[in-house]
């Protein structure tokens, strides 16, 4: 590796693929306490009906996941951002993910 | 000595995928932490690279291998709903919420593992994606390097999750 190529690694593309999973877990808890607070989200996440809701809050997860990493890659392509920044944003979108899909923290919003 | 077909599927989904993932954490791990010029020769890094790369992008597929198998394969023979009059051993869910001193295998068990099980191909994928593309930046940015491997801990830790609470509800309440 020379330092030339060093220099062409930007950390766009890596902030983009951290917050991008982080935004993935996001939407997984937001999901799941969202189908507790409101049936009419339970009903549209149940997009087979024998895995249910869990079916939709899989798909829905999934799909922001790779649609903000795409975007954000796209964004940030041969960019420097804070990659510091990027970790920590990442940190606490997975903390607040797994905070909602809790099961005392979600129940407590259960209709 | 035979496996029915839910049996295969919950072995599969549990024993072989999900245990092949958990298992490989530590090598993969180690690999991470070890991917230092002042540990390894730079010979041995390239070496390391190749295998990490591989390695990470395996661990990825197989942890959302497991998770696809769990979700749209087994789960739905756990959630089932038994019919009036049947016998409920044949149906988990059911089976596990009749029972109050059963009762939180679902309503705290299963409820987190399968939504919790999720995050760990998705931050695997990242692993592995900032292993392939970054790969000789790890071994010169620590920082760098440490952010991957903390997301690393996460997935296992996710995963670990899942499978733990897994094989206790599959103890309670097997899939027959």
């Amino acid at each position: 590796m020379t330092t030339k190529e060093v220099k062409l690694m930007t950390t766009g593309p890596a902030a983009a693929a951290m917050i991008g999973s982080g935004i993935g877990a996001l939407v997984m808890g937001l999901m799941t306490t969202g189908a507790e607070l409101s049936a009419a989200l339970k009903t549209f996440l149940t997009w087979t009906a024998p895995v249910g809701p869990l079916s939709g809050k899989t798909g829905m997860a999934i799909i922001a996941w790779l649609i903000a990493w795409a975007l954000l890659n796209t964004f940030w392509k041969g960019k420097d951002v804070s990659i510091d920044k990027a970790f920590r944003v990442t940190l606490a979108l997975i903390a607040v993910g797994v905070l909602f899909t809790f099961p005392p923290f979600f129940e407590a919003f259960a209709e | 000595m035979a496996l029915s077909l839910r049996e295969f599927w919950t072995a599969a989904h549990g024993m072989i995928l999900g245990a092949l993932f958990l298992l490989s954490f530590a090598g993969g791990l180690a690999g991470l932490y070890s991917l230092r010029p002042e540990l390894v020769t730079e010979l041995g890094i390239k070496e390391r690279l190749t295998r990490l790369r591989w390695g990470t992008m395996g661990m990825a597929v197989v942890s959302l291998l497991t998770v696809i198998t769990g979700t749209f394969i087994v789960y739905p023979w756990y959630r089932a709903t038994p019919p009036e009059g049947a016998d409920l051993s044949l149906f988990p869910r059911s089976f596990l919420k009749a029972d109050p001193s059963l009762s939180a295998w679902h309503t705290f068990g299963m409820e987190w593992k399968e939504h919790i099980a999720w995050f760990s191909p998705i931050l695997a994928f990242a692993v592995a994606y900032l292993v392939w593309k970054y790969g000789p930046e790890l071994v010169k940015n620590a920082k760098m390097r440490k952010m991957v491997m903390v997301l690393f801990v996460i997935a296992f830790v996710t995963a670990g999750i899942a499978g733990l609470f897994g094989a206790l509800i599959t103890k309670a309440a097997p899939i027959l």
